[in-house]
């Protein structure tokens, strides 16, 4: 599942990116395996995207977000 | 007391307030320019901390010494390269408090260096406006280098800063989590030592109910609400271009024609004296008078870059302009020129991509300008029925809609022809930081659009007054033997009793202009322009309306002998009067109404714009280009719609 396929407000976990060289922009942002990510909002054409990592709110194209692998977080035990 | 000159740099993330940091540290005592050989902007700046003489550069936003931008391969080898100009001595690394984990990467990696640095906490006003506390001595001791707190906007903080600088002792530092750092997964690693340190040096957490940054953006960026906004803007924008900047400009006018007549008054004539008032002296007016347009133009700018809502005109314009190979950052500059090229490029150093930025000058003088109006407002009377098309819109206000939509048709088209031969600036990814909104910095502002003000008159200011110079010696000088004659003939016709001096002044200006060297060249160039439709008068204008459009309208009153160039309706009339060689039909017809509408839509006649393309670009490459690329596409547009038109017409 990738960011791409999030709803908005939906959280997910990073674990992996499809794309090296975006992989390594995207960890240098801050945008790094592990940590949870959102999609806080969509621009009005659809395109591109608003993601939230920790407290950073980044602008990102749908095609970069369909590089970031996720994971959903486990229903609560 | 000895002082010791110390080189320092500042390097920071954008959004960091590097350069509020920068104005509270060296005050007014800032120099502008270009880094050598490339157009990023060089901010220098100098200030004393103790017995040090500190000359102080602001190194361009980045977020890693890996650069993915000209503006960030400048920062990064000024701190990487020891042979760089820039190298400093010791670095004072800023990083928003509410930002630190971005911010720390940057600053881990500048330490790993070995630079001698000083880690400077900004903004701690919006720290503490959250419930996160930071332990600044602890962060020292992790990081090996002394931390200070600032708020560059009060400003506090700046005393102990100076005192810091004052008294560093330029070590080297040592980056204790240095052996952690492999090359290969760097990037990761260091954010595993990044959330250690914060681990140990921070506590708190975010505040989670919806913050003032997210309420406004659910309106400005609103599928709806967001896109009206921002129109809104742009209409503001250009208003402002347009009609407010036009009340400096009318002072500015009368403020250079009054010193033109004292001028006459205290100089005695000569030729020296005529290029004194009506060469360099028209040619500084000429230049001074866009300062109102520019300064209105970076004023919105600015407002939209320091409140951060310049990363959501990013955010909802990218899709629609990157089918043309433009991005977000681009229809700011584009609506501008809608008013004025020469602002609008100024502003496109807003564009951090570089071959974004290249497109955009490139292309935005095909926008329809305020200077083609006059042009266009003569040339639609002229041939443009008066009728309305069902009776409801009228045809010459459609033409006036369709030259408008040409250019921007054009630029667009443009800019998606072009952009397929400019090579990439790095991989095309685009990650923008959208950042908190914020009041913005009123006296930053003020600096910033005097520093572009500044840059516009030192540099482009010299290219234009001497380009302006030669066209007014052209057009005012020709072969002596004719202006002799000239003086002698209408001597003799304003002895004769009942003589109307004034006309007879107005047809000797007329002869005069003929018979100068543009005169001469306008002449010369007939055979290759008759094919568009045009005769040597219009040769005349085209090669005088190279220094400004507007200039069209003045040169045609001064051929046709109208006293006022303001006058026109009796310019019109005169060349509606003109008939072609042995015929009774109009000379100036409708297919050459066409074609003038289009070669003035489309060819580079203005030499301020390309005198900012040279000092935006730092080179003659490009303007030049403009010039035949455009020229040329006006000359052939021209050609074919004069041949279809007369077709259809004829």
């Amino acid at each position: 599942m990738t960011v791409k396929d999030l709803k908005i407000g939906q959280e997910a976990q990073i674990f992996a990116f499809s794309d090296k060289a975006l992989g390594h922009h995207l960890v240098e942002m801050g945008v790094v395996p592990g940590e949870t990510i959102t999609i806080e909002r969509i621009a009005p054409m659809g395109d591109p995207i608003a993601i939230r990592v920790s407290n950073l709110l980044l602008c990102i194209r749908k095609q970069e977000a369909s590089a970031i692998l996720v994971q959903l977080p486990s229903p609560a035990h | 007391m000895a002082t010791e000159g110390l080189k320092v740099a500042l390097i920071g993330n954008p959004n960091s307030g590097k350069s509020s940091l920068f104005n509270a540290l060296t005050g007014m005592n800032q120099k502008v320019g270009n880094f050598p050989g490339i157009t990023v902007d060089r901010k220098v700046g100098v200030f004393s901390a103790g017995k040090r003489k500190v000359h102080l550069v602001d190194l361009p936003g980045t977020y890693s010494l890996e650069p993915r931008s000209l503006d960030e391969r400048v920062a990064a080898e000024a701190i990487t390269l020891t042979k760089h100009p820039e190298h400093p001595n010791l670095t004072l690394i800023v990083v928003d408090a509410t930002h630190l984990k971005l911010g720390l990467y940057l600053a881990l990696q500048v330490i790993e260096t070995g630079m001698p640095s000083i880690l400077v906490l900004n903004m701690m006003d919006q720290l503490a406006a959250s419930k996160i506390t930071i332990n600044i001595p602890a962060i020292a001791s992790e990081l090996g280098i002394p931390v200070l707190a600032t708020n560059a906007r009060k400003p506090e903080g700046i005393a102990a800063l100076r005192d810091a600088i004052a008294h560093h002792d330029l070590a080297r530092p040592t980056a204790k989590w240095a052996a952690t750092i492999t090359a290969n997964q760097g990037s990761l690693e260091r954010h595993t030592v990044i959330r250690d340190i914060l681990a140990k040096t921070t506590a708190g957490t975010e505040p989670t109910k919806r913050t003032v940054t997210q309420r406004l953006d659910d309106i400005l960026t609103h599928r709806i609400w967001g896109l009206v906004i921002f129109f809104a803007l742009l209409v503001v924008v250009f208003q402002s271009i347009f009609s407010w900047a036009s009340y400096p400009m009318e002072w500015i006018e009368m403020g250079f024609s009054s010193g033109a007549e004292l001028w006459h008054r205290i100089l005695p004539p000569s030729f020296l004296t005529s290029l004194w008032i009506e060469g360099i002296w028209a040619g500084l007016g000429g230049v001074v008078i866009f300062i109102p347009q520019i300064a209105f133009l970076f004023l919105f700018i600015a407002l939209m870059e320091d409140t951060g809502y310049m990363a959501r005109v990013s955010f909802i314009t990218d899709k629609a302009l990157r089918k043309f190979g433009l991005q977000g950052r681009s229809v700011v500059p584009l609506m501008g020129a809608v008013a004025c090229a020469v602002p609008a490029i100024l502003a496109t150093r807003t564009i951090s991509n570089w071959k974004e930025r290249l497109l955009t000058i490139l292309v935005l003088p095909f926008m329809t300008c305020s200077a083609r109006l006059p042009v266009y407002v003569l040339l639609i009377a002229l041939v443009i029925p008066q009728g309305h098309f069902l009776g409801i819109v009228g045809y010459q206000g459609m033409a006036m809609l369709g030259m408008y939509m040409l250019g921007t048709v054009t630029a667009l088209g443009a800019a998606w022809v072009v952009s397929k031969f400019i090579a990439n600036d790095g991989p095309n990814h685009f990650i923008m930081e959208m950042p908190v909104y914020r009041a913005p910095r009123w006296s930053n502002i003020a600096i910033d659009i005097a520093r572009k003000v500044t840059m516009f008159v030192t540099h482009a200011g010299k290219i234009i007054v001497v380009i302006s110079v030669f066209l007014w010696l052209g057009a005012s000088f020709g072969p002596s033997e004719r202006f002799e004659k000239i003086d002698r003939d209408y001597a003799t016709l304003a002895a004769a009793p009942q003589a109307d001096t004034v006309a007879l002044a107005r047809l000797k200006s007329a002869d005069q202009l003929e018979n100068s060297y543009i005169g001469i060249l306008g002449h010369a160039i007939e055979p290759a322009i008759a094919p568009l439709g045009y005769d040597w008068k219009i040769g005349i204008a085209l090669i005088t309306s190279f220094a400004a459009r507007e200039v069209f309208v003045g040169t045609m009153a001064t051929i046709y002998a109208v006293g006022d160039s303001e006058d026109v309706t009796t310019i019109r009339q005169k060349m509606q009067a003109r008939t072609k060689p042995n015929s009774t039909a109009p000379l100036y017809d409708l297919p050459f109404g066409l074609s003038l509408l289009v070669f003035y839509a489309f060819a580079m006649q203005c030499v301020s714009t390309i005198a900012v393309v040279k000092s935006e670009t730092g080179t003659w490459k490009w303007p030049i280009l403009q010039l035949f690329g455009m020229t040329g596409l006006a000359f052939v547009s021209a050609w074919v719609v004069y041949r279809v038109a007369q077709f259809f017409v004829g």
